[in-house]
Parts: structure tokens; sequence; C-alpha cells
């Protein structure tokens, strides 16, 4: 018989709906304000520490709901924000802030149930959450200036070493290229010659003047170039946000040579702007084996060294002369050596490889420290409002010469391959090659955040229950099923937001859902209105309720199929906010069809269907 | 309960032409609005600063703007922002070196002018390259969408509904931007997102109504198309006026309660869902029958499987 529906159908769509409801609950449990404590540095907070910690919070007079350690940090929740803010102030007065950074979180309170099945809240938006969005742009013309002009150097060497006279070598960073000016048609070819055994990837042109010779590099080596430097800021980056004591920050490549940097719940845009500027250098230094370290570290210092130490707090005594310095590092990588030793592989510059060849000359057989140094705020304010940079140094590592060193070298006898890992990432993060610049900001307090969430949840709510009154009023008990049919498809689209990862709510996300409230009616209007028509034409109710939604279907599905394309569109194009307007509005699409088309159609088949009935109630 | 009750087909294809001339004014009159007083173009296009700030008591905007140009930002614009206690402090962008300082220099500036606490609420900061980029994405943006419109209908059902749905939509979005231009409205990326689900929104309630031109072709054999047309328009009227209804009725509610931030968002849609009523039932038919549509065109049925017919419905 017409219009009637075989069990499985009403099963399925029950569990749909069911399904979205879990996955949808755990937005109904509110967010516990929460201390993250790290060790910096990769290391880990011991079970001593968190015992420690929770000690204090309790003779400061603030009750933790807990205190756990999980993953080699402490998770601390607590109350109110409030006492969140207080425990901040007793952890770091308890631990300090060089080898430990805490940072203000917001961790969900899903019940365990729910987290073992993966549901987890919305992911909000800064918008909504307070934070700061920066996107970095990287200067990729002094990536690649730099390079030439280290080319520049490389050549005047590389050409006396193959015995071609020049006449000069200079860089012509305007057309990326280097100019070589030569005295004889055979000296071209021979530095040509001398010059491309050495690098597949230069490129030889002719010069316009006599006997003069153009090298560039090719669009392989430009583009290696631009991923390096994108590479090694997104790196460098990512250790520095760590550093600021950020949750859940977000640190991601955009296009060819942009970064986007999300700090939630970050309150200080100003201290972070100083920390991600700042810049990390690397120094090289002899250690001072004659002086003696005993009363170094009592006070008296050998005269032209200074006392340093590394992470675990052990001292070496260092010359105050610097052998080289970070910026003339162009690589860094970490391998294996011949006995399968964990090593770290170091190219320096021409002039740096002059340096440190000059330096270690006579210096074989000592050790050399690498001392990284990086600036920190501190709590202090400058006149203008930001705070006073810190210079820290630390020792990452020592090791002995073992013979002169020139261009490239390599460090050996490094604990394990992590920490060569580790060391190569600070030896590059040492040495920036491309300056970054913020080329857009957007921060929101705290405050805005949560009147964000509630203005949206109002308008969201009057939305729906003006809505639900006039589909009954206009629509009776029909207007009732659509209105089930609203609601359910508000429980998806919020079921569907928590389970994809990548989705996340804006404010803009939540107008989109407001909106997807009034558009979402728009199905069920297009299938009751065909009904009525149907009925009009005197067809049986049956024939009416059948012809209705067939007919109303190829309406829907061409009218929103071109909607999707338009979100789409949005997504494609849209940052930040409009991309979360465009999630909710290509999903709001999608699901109204569903709880329309397939949703109210078992009901009304359910109430009427495969029955003798006279009329409608609609 | 009905809107409308209609024995016959309403002769809307009488109105053709007072509606296309009223169009066509109305576009012109945009088109001239938007080269003589152009757009308000908010942050997000044109690059600069803005800072939001809260403060505990009513904040006075001569002294911050007294403060601001002693601190060296005499062009400074200083308004309140949805109530007296919340300012917003708008900054052009300028040659400096360092853009991205100019908030940290506004909050500490702003933090002299008085004794109540003063809250950073908002910073954005948009570079003027950034700026550049996003109108010329935006601009990308509704082309492609209009384009794909235009294919997408002119594939489903035929070229001239397809430039006539394109028409309309054009002229829903030029007239909203008129709009935006005549009171002076910001024009930020929530407004184009606004256009662009404008856009969405029209097209839906023009393919409703195009669909059942098409299957009023098929069902009146020998009207003359106008008369198809207004029997088609007519049987959707209801739909179109209570889908409308609901939408407008909620983006009531958004305008009146989603906060200042969405204020010009719900505007743009408000206004625009009007439009793209109205031209959904006038413009975009109108233009169609004026190209020349007829029952040859859209006979034979374009594909034989017509979407949803003979298939079973999704479960």
């Amino acid at each position: 018989m017409l219009n009637q529906n075989p069990l499985w159908r009403y099963l399925l769509v029950v569990g749909v709906l069911l399904l979205a409801l879990v996955y949808a609950m755990p937005n109904l449990y509110p967010e516990d304000p929460a201390l993250n404590i790290n060790a910096t540095r990769g290391g880990a907070v011991s079970e001593t520490t968190r015992q420690q910690l929770e000690q204090s919070f309790v003779s400061a007079g603030i009750t933790p709901k807990a205190v756990t350690l999980e993953a080699g940090q402490v998770l601390a929740r607590f109350a109110s924000a409030e006492d969140q803010l207080r425990a901040r102030q007793v952890a770091t007065e308890l631990l300090g802030n060089v080898n430990y950074v805490t940072a203000l979180n917001l961790v969900p309170t899903t019940p365990d149930w729910l987290a073992a099945i993966g549901a987890s809240p919305m992911k909000l938006g800064l918008d909504l959450r307070g934070g700061v969005h920066f996107l970095m742009a990287v200067d990729m013309k002094a990536a690649l200036d730099k390079n030439i002009n280290d080319l520049t150097q490389a050549f005047r060497a590389d050409l006396r070493e193959a015995r071609v006279r020049y006449r000069s070598v200079t860089a012509d960073t305007e057309r990326g290229q280097v100019q070589i000016l030569l005295r004889s048609a055979e000296d071209v070819a021979a530095a040509r010659a001398a010059l491309a055994r050495l690098d597949r990837e230069y490129v030889f042109t002719d010069g316009a003047a006599e006997f003069s010779l153009n090298v560039s590099l090719s669009e392989n080596r430009i583009r290696e170039i631009r991923e390096y430097a994108l590479n090694q800021n997104i790196t460098i980056i990512r250790n520095r946000v760590n550093e600021i004591g950020v949750a859940e920050p977000l640190v991601q490549r955009q296009g060819a040579d942009r970064i986007i940097v999300q700090l939630p719940g970050v309150q200080d845009p100003a201290q972070a702007k100083e920390i991600l500027g700042a810049t990390a250098t690397l120094e090289f230094r002899l250690v001072d084996d004659q002086g003696d370290l005993a009363a170094a570290l009592n006070g008296r210092l050998p005269p032209g060294s200074s006392l340093y130490y590394d992470r675990n707090g052990q001292p070496y005594l260092l010359e105050n002369r610097i052998m080289l310095t970070g910026e003339h590092i162009t690589n860094a990588s970490s391998s294996y050596d011949e006995y399968g030793q964990p090593q770290v592989n170091i190219s320096l510059d021409a002039q740096g490889g002059n340096q440190l060849s000059q330096a270690t000359r006579d210096s074989i057989g000592r050790r050399m420290a690498t001392v990284f140094i990086e600036y920190k705020p501190g709590e202090e304010l400058q006149a203008d409002g930001t705070p006073v940079l810190i210079k820290q140094e630390e020792v990452i590592n020592a090791a002995t010469i073992q013979a002169r060193l020139g261009r490239s070298f390599r460090i050996t006898g490094i604990g394990n391959p992590a920490e060569a890992q580790n060391l190569a990432l600070l030896l590059r993060a040492g040495a920036l090659i491309a300056p970054t610049q913020i080329i857009e900001e957007r921060t929101i307090g705290p405050s805005l955040g949560q009147e964000n969430i509630d203005l949206g949840m109002t308008a969201i709510m009057w939305g729906m229950v003006v809505v639900l009154v006039f589909m009954v009023i206009y629509y009776k008990v029909f207007g009732l099923i659509a209105n089930v049919a609203l609601v359910a498809n508000l429980v998806l689209i919020v079921g569907i937001m928590s389970m994809i990862p990548g989705a996340t709510l804006t404010l803009p996300g939540m107008a989109g859902i407001v909106l997807t409230v009034g558009m979402a009616v728009d199905a069920n209007v297009l299938i009751f209105e065909r009904i009525r028509e149907e009925l009009a034409e005197g067809r049986s109710v049956q024939q009416a309720i059948h012809q209705g939604y067939d007919r109303a279907f190829a309406t829907i599905a061409d009218s929103n199929i071109t909607t999707l394309l338009v979100a789409l569109i949005l997504f494609g194009i849209g940052t930040g906010p409009v991309k979360g307007f465009a999630i909710t509005l290509a999903i709001g699409i999608l699901t109204s069809i569903f709880t329309a088309v397939v949703g109210t159609r078992l009901l009304v088949n359910l109430f009427w269907g495969g029955r003798r009935v006279q009329s409608l109630p609609m | 309960m009905r809107i409308f009750r209609f024995q016959q087909a309403i002769n809307f294809m009488r109105f053709k032409w007072p509606a296309l001339m009223l169009s066509a004014l109305l576009v012109l009159g945009s088109l001239g609005l938007l080269a003589v007083k152009g757009i308000n173009w908010g942050l997000d296009f044109t690059g600069g600063t803005v800072i939001e700030a809260g403060f505990s008591q009513s904040a006075d905007l001569s002294q911050i703007r007294t403060v601001l140009a002693e601190s060296g930002y005499p062009d400074a614009v200083v308004q309140y922002f949805g109530s007296s206690q919340d300012v917003a402090i708008r900054i052009a962008p300028r040659d400096g070196v360092e853009q991205s300082r100019i908030s940290n220099e506004i909050m500490a500036a702003l933090a002299k002018t008085s004794d109540s606490q003063i809250e950073m609420r908002r910073i954005e900061f948009v570079g003027p390259s950034v700026g550049a980029e996003l109108r010329e994405q935006g601009g990308l943006a509704m082309l492609v969408a209009l384009l794909g419109i235009l294919l997408y209908v002119g594939m489903r059902f035929e070229w001239r509904l397809s430039l006539g749905a394109v028409l309309a939509l054009g002229h829903d979005v030029i007239i909203t931007l008129g709009l935006f231009s005549l009171l002076q409205l910001e024009f930020d990326l929530t407004v184009l997102a606004a256009i662009l689900a404008l856009i969405g929104y029209s097209i839906n309630d023009t393919i409703v109504v195009f669909d059942r031109i098409r299957e009023s072709f098929r069902k009146l054999r020998d009207s003359t198309p106008e008369e198809t047309v207004n029997d088609a328009v007519t049987s959707t009227l209801n739909r179109t006026v209570v889908t409308s209804l609901t939408t407008i009725i909620v983006l009531i509610v958004l305008f009146t309660m989603g906060g200042a931030l969405i204020h010009n968002f719900a505007t743009a849609l408000l206004f625009g869902i009007a439009i793209g009523t109205y031209s959904s039932v006038f413009v975009a038919s109108g233009i169609a029958v004026q190209l020349g549509l007829n029952r040859e065109d859209m006979l034979p049925p374009p594909p034989p499987e017509k979407e949803g017919e003979g298939t079973e419905p999704l479960l």
C-alpha cells in the first residue's frame, strides 16, 4: 500500500539521530578552567613536581578539582577562573618560568563514557574563545638575497681554487644572479666548467659586458630555498609558541610564504608578538680548560671567560671570544656516522667557513661549545607597554675539535638520535635566514569571546522559537512535524560539527546556523505546499502525500545543490570566520534535506500513511 | 492557514515591463551610487588597525582623541561601538616599519586616558597587501559563484533561464551593494559572506520557480509562454512568501540580538533577501520570457532521468 515504510527505515533514521545526539552531548558539559604545566625543551614533569604543585595549591587556599600527570605534563583543573589565575601565580612562584611553562587552558569535562567513544565538544573559533590570530609573511626576498650573497663569496673561493683568474665577482640581488667578470674567453669557459662541476643547479648566461658570466639558480633550487626558509620559520615559531605557554596552539603553513599562528586564550598580544618576533642566535665559543671552574662558581672568574650553564644546570667556563655566530650557518641536519652513532652535519657560508677555519687552526684537541641565545619577555614592562626582554643563554653542546674546521663540519658524540635532531633544529633556529613580519592580526579579548557565544546562543534560540511558532500556526499538525524535523536538524548540525575534527564554530558560523534554521523549513514548506496543491486538484490523501514528496524532491535537490555550490566556494576562498560560516551553511543544507525529505516523510507516513484518511490537518 | 488562495493564475507577466524598468532603474541607481559614493570598505579590505576597548564607565571620546593625537595618531577615528562604554578606534594603514606595533602603543596610550579599568576587547590589524588580496579574492569568489550557477542552471534547465537567473542574481547583489553605498555601511568580510549567502539563497528561490515553469510547460500544452510562467509563479507564490518570511523573521532576530559584530551581516541578508524574493518572482522569469523562452525549448524534457523520479527516495 502507498505511503508505508518498512521498519528498518524508521530504525535507521532514529539511529542516525541518536548517534548525532550522543556526539552533540559533550557540548552540554561546561568546560573547566585549567592549568597546563610543561617542562621546556622536551623535558618531562615528574610525579614529585605534581605532588609539590598540589600541596602548594592547597596551602595557598585553592582547592583544585584534580591535578593529574598526563603525557609528561601536569593538568590541574579548577572550579573557577579566579582560582585558575591565582593557581598560575602559585605555580610560577614554585617552579619559576625558566624550566617550566604554565599555560591557561579550558578543558572539556566530557564524561568518560562519551570520551571513550571519541565524542568531544565543538571546537570554538578564536572569536568565541578569545585569543590571538596572526598571519605572518616570510620575507622570501631576504632569503634569496642572502643566498646570492653567499654564492658570491663561495664563487670567489671556488674560482681561486680552480685557478681561474677573474676580475670581479659581484652579487646582483635585483636580478637574483652573480656577475663574474673575467679576462678572456678561455677564462669564461674555464669558470663555467669549474662552477658547473660544483653544482648542477647553476644556470649560466652570458653577461652583457665582454668576457662576463652570469650565474643564477635553477627554479628547482629557488623553490628549495623558499621551502627551507618557510619550514625553518615554522619550526622556530613552533618552538617559541611552546615557550609562551599556550594550551592548544596552531602553527600552520598557508600558501607559499605565509604562516598562520593561532594562540587561543592568550590575552596579551603584545607579549606574544615580542616572543614571535624575537630572534634566537647561536654562538660558538671555546671551552676554557685552563680556568678553575670551582673558583669561577664561587665568583672568581678568570679574566676573559664567563660561566654558562646547560639545560641540566651543568656549568661551563667559556672564553668570551666568539669563534663564530649562528648567522653563518646555512644548514644543519642530523644523521648517523660510519659507526651508526648520531651526528649533526653543519654547513657554513664562505665567510663563516673562513672564520671558523682561522679560529680552529690552533685549537685542535680543545672543546668547542655551542651556546643558544634566546630572548624571553620578563615581568617588567617598557614605556610602550611591551615587556622587557631577558636574554637567556644556554649551552646546548660541547664537542672536542678533531681537526681544523671548514665550511662543513659535524658534531659527533651525541647521546641519542633524538638529541641530534633537537640540536640540528636549534642550530637551524639560531640561523634564521628569512625574517618574518606580522601582516594580519586578529585578537579577541576573553570577555568579548564569551559575549559572542551568549549573543549567538540567544539569536539561535529566539530564531528557533519564532520559526517553530510560525510553522505551527501556518501548518497546524504538519507544522509540528516540520518542527520535529527542525529540532532534529539542529541536533544533527551540532553533532556533525562535533564529529568533524577540523570544523570550528565561529560567530559567523552561529549566524549560519540561525540562517539555516530559517532556510531549513524551506524543504518542508515546498513539500507541504505541494501536498496542498495535489489535494486541491482532487487527488486522494494518500496520492497527494506520495506525489507531494516525490515532486518536491526534484525541486529541493536542484535548489539546494546550487546553494551548496555557493557554500563550497565560500569555504574555498574564505578565511577563519567566513570558513566557519561556510561549514555550518553546508552542513545545514545537507541535514535539512535529510530531515525534511526523509525524516518528515517517515513521520507523515507513520501517522497518515496507508490509512483511510479523508483530510489532512494542515 | 494560507496566505494566498488563487482560483486562477495571476498575470505576473503583465507587470513584466514595469518590473524590468524598475529593476533597471534600481540597478542603474546603485551603479551610480557605487561610482559616486563608492563603498565604505572595512578594515578587511583596506588594511589598517581597529582596536575595540571596553571602559568600566562611559568613555570620553574627545579626551581619547586628544590623547591619541598627542601619541602621534591624529588621524585615528574614534567611535562608540555598541554602547558608550565600548570604543572602537580605527587607524588607517601607514608606511611605518612595524605596523603590528600600533595596537600596543594605542593600548598603552589609552591606559592614560582614564583611571577606570580598560579592557582590550578586540584588536584587528590587516596589512595593506592582505587587504588588497582579500578584495581580489572576494570579487573572484562572487564571479566564480555566479559562473558556477550559470553553468549548472544552463545544464539542468536551459540557457535562457540560466541567463535570467544569473542576471537576477547580479541584480540582487548590485542593489544590495547600492544600499551599502547609500547608507555608507561598512563592508567587511562578514558582509561579503552575507552577499555570497544571498546569492545562494536567491538562486534557491529562483530555481524553485524555474522548476515549476518547466513542469507547467509540460502540463499546459496550449498556453503561451507568458501564461505558463504566470501559472508557475502563482503556484509557487505561497512557498516563496512563506520561506522568505521565516528567513526574514530569523534575520530580524539576528539583527536585533546578534550583537554589533554581525549587524552589517544581518542587514545585507535582510535587504538582499527581500530584493531576492522580488527578483525571483518578477525579474528572473521576466528576462527569460523576454529572451524568447518557449515550449519547444523545454521539450522534450532535457534528461530522461529527472532527479528523484523513478528512483526510490533516499531511504
